[in-house]
């Protein structure tokens, strides 16, 4: 099993949510965060005081998936959320040891 | 024959007699004809009176209720967008606890301070708890009113002053100093000024006061003394933990948009309504006001567009209070033209005070009282002077000049006299004031509150709950 995180730009996250039920994979968790990476930051102006704001909105996804699904994913979320542009956001792949599904205590990759 | 003379004089009594009664008769018939008319002339006066009383009143009751949405919600909504989230509930109740506590001064001494008679610089004690302020109109101060309307209008003023301060000392002092410090201040800065000005035998009263100033609606009652107090009060409070180095951006914009927005509507309450009736006059200072705050909006814009780059959505809105801060001294004394160019001067003046001046002189005027209220109604005080003109409001004599524009420059002087007093009040009357409330109270939060916030240290509650 394979978790899956990806830091997008808030304005991806239909486009990325569609491809990935296209992809098949069904369930995800969504965060709201913040963040910036070499991207850093933007200038506000508020009253003629500037202000940096460095840290963005961004929105995070997370699933867990089946270690077969994993290029499949991995396209998806890319394709959908590349603009080409410094900010698009990255995408990190690490190992699940146990998935546990609380209304039936099912284990492994059928509590996925 | 003395019978035939007395039969002649029966006769002629008997043939006079009818003439007489019919001339008696003729001459009762005419007076009690007079008395009807002249009753029915009172009747028709009486008439006429309350009409124009009941279409005054009305008018002052709605701009008395327009002056209070001014508070609450608009200054409350337009200070509380401005402030960091943790801190918008304790800036809009600063706001909402002048509405309480002002009121209840005002009816105990604060009207009677700002408009008995007493002497030059503040009123007497004849209307405390309001006695003798009834449903008759005083001529003092507005012949068709009940003069609780003008009570109750002149405290609506009463109330948005002390809170207009509220903007220099944000997010970092305590309740409880607050409501004790404005309330001394409502009685001992804003009464005396507002008797100097406007109050029967007041020092600066365009009618027959020492120093002839012209203030339509408080450009220097209002608008310098809450500026220049709001001054006074960052300087003696200090800097918020962590200005200028971190970021303290407003945390709602459009909350500040609304408010921004309800104070222009307000407005026209303040301004129009200062006119006392609902005559031409009134007429005159709704348009001005409505012009002043647009060139104002574009005056502010156009010196920040030049200035960063772009024209923000805050710098619009700020332009339009500051040119509506600046058009209420000369709201009811100058023509449409010269509000439009009195309004453009004052949002890019406010502009420059706000962004050039409190950077470099380093005080955190933390929501820009002073750099809008107090530059502004100084600014539109002295223009007062220049472009009142009696082909609006011969406010002192038909044939007298008003203004500069009429040929009467000696009016800038009296205009700088005045601002001179309202600075000097100001100043002083707000530094002994904050030395005794700190002394009493203590007026700063401690780090830790101030980290906190005002909404969790002062109230225990937070403004915006997004788990529940």
């Amino acid at each position: 099993m394979l978790k899956i995180e990806a830091i997008l730009q808030p304005s991806k996250l239909d486009a990325v949510k569609d491809a990935l039920l296209e992809a098949g994979i069904e369930g995800m968790t969504i965060l709201e965060a913040r963040g910036h990476g070499r991207q850093k930051g933007h200038t506000e102006f508020y009253r003629g005081r500037e202000y940096t704001v460095d840290l963005l909105p961004k929105v995070k996804i997370e699933i867990v998936i089946n270690d077969d699904l994993k290029e499949k994913a991995i396209q998806a979320i890319t394709s959908a959320a590349r603009t080409g542009r410094i900010g698009d956001g990255k995408i990190f792949v690490s190992r699940i040891d146990e998935a546990i599904r609380i209304r039936n205590d099912e284990r492994g990759e059928s509590a996925l | 024959m003395p019978f035939r003379r007395l039969r002649l004089f029966l006769l002629a009594v008997a043939c006079g007699l009818p003439t007489l009664c019919l001339a008696q008769s003729s001459a009762a018939t005419t007076s009690s004809q007079a008395p009807a008319t002249q009753a029915q002339i009172a009747a028709l006066q009486q008439s006429v009176q309350s009409a124009q009383m009941s279409a005054d009143n009305a008018w002052m009751l709605v701009s008395a209720a327009l002056v209070l949405l001014m508070t609450g919600p608009g200054l409350a909504l337009f200070y509380g967008g401005l402030v960091r989230r943790k801190n918008i509930l304790g800036t809009m109740m600063q706001s909402f606890a002048m509405m309480g506590l002002v009121t209840i001064l005002w009816a105990i001494a604060g009207y009677s301070l700002a408009f008995g008679h007493g002497n030059l610089f503040i009123g007497g004690f004849e209307h405390l708890f309001l006695r003798g302020v009834g449903l008759t109109p005083n001529p003092d101060y507005a012949a068709t009113i009940p003069e609780q309307t003008y009570m109750v209008y002149q405290l609506m003023f009463a109330i948005i002053t002390p809170a207009l301060i509220t903007g220099a000392f944000a997010e970092r002092m305590k309740f409880s100093a607050m409501a004790a410090f404005l309330s001394l201040w409502s009685l001992f800065v804003y009464s005396p000024m507002a008797h100097m000005v406007w109050g029967v035998g007041g020092l600066l009263n365009a009618n027959g006061g020492h120093i002839p100033s012209l203030d339509f609606a408080g450009g220097t009652v209002v608008h310098v003394t809450s500026g220049v107090s709001a001054l006074v009060t960052a300087l003696y409070l200090g800097k918020r933990l962590g200005y200028p180095h971190t970021n303290m951006p407003p945390h709602s914009m459009v909350l500040s948009f609304i408010g921004a927005c309800l104070l222009w509507v307000g407005w026209f309450g303040f301004n129009a309504g200062s006119a006392l009736n609902s005559g031409p006059l009134a007429t005159s200072a709704f348009i001005n006001t409505h012009f002043a705050a647009a060139a104002a909006a574009l005056g502010w814009t156009i010196a920040e567009w030049i200035h960063n780059g772009k024209p923000t959505a805050l710098g619009a809105i700020s332009g339009a209070v500051a040119g509506l801060v600046a058009i209420t001294p000369a709201s009811g004394f100058v023509q449409p033209f010269a509000a439009l160019f009195i309004g453009l001067v004052a949002g890019a003046f406010c502009s420059f005070m706000v962004f050039e001046v409190k950077s470099r002189l380093r005080y955190d005027d933390s929501l820009d009282a002073f750099g809008v209220h107090g530059a502004g109604g100084t600014l539109g005080a002295l223009l007062t002077g220049l472009f009142a003109t009696r082909a609006i409001n011969a406010a002192f004599g038909k044939d007298v000049p008003t203004g500069a524009i009429d040929g009467h420059w000696g009016q800038i002087l009296n205009q700088a006299a005045g601002v001179a007093i309202a600075w000097g009040i100001s100043i002083v009357g707000t530094l002994v004031l904050l030395f005794l409330v700190d002394k009493v109270i203590g007026l700063r939060l401690s780090p830790e509150d101030e980290m906190a916030g005002l909404d969790l240290s002062q109230h225990g509650e937070e403004g915006y709950d997004l788990n529940s």
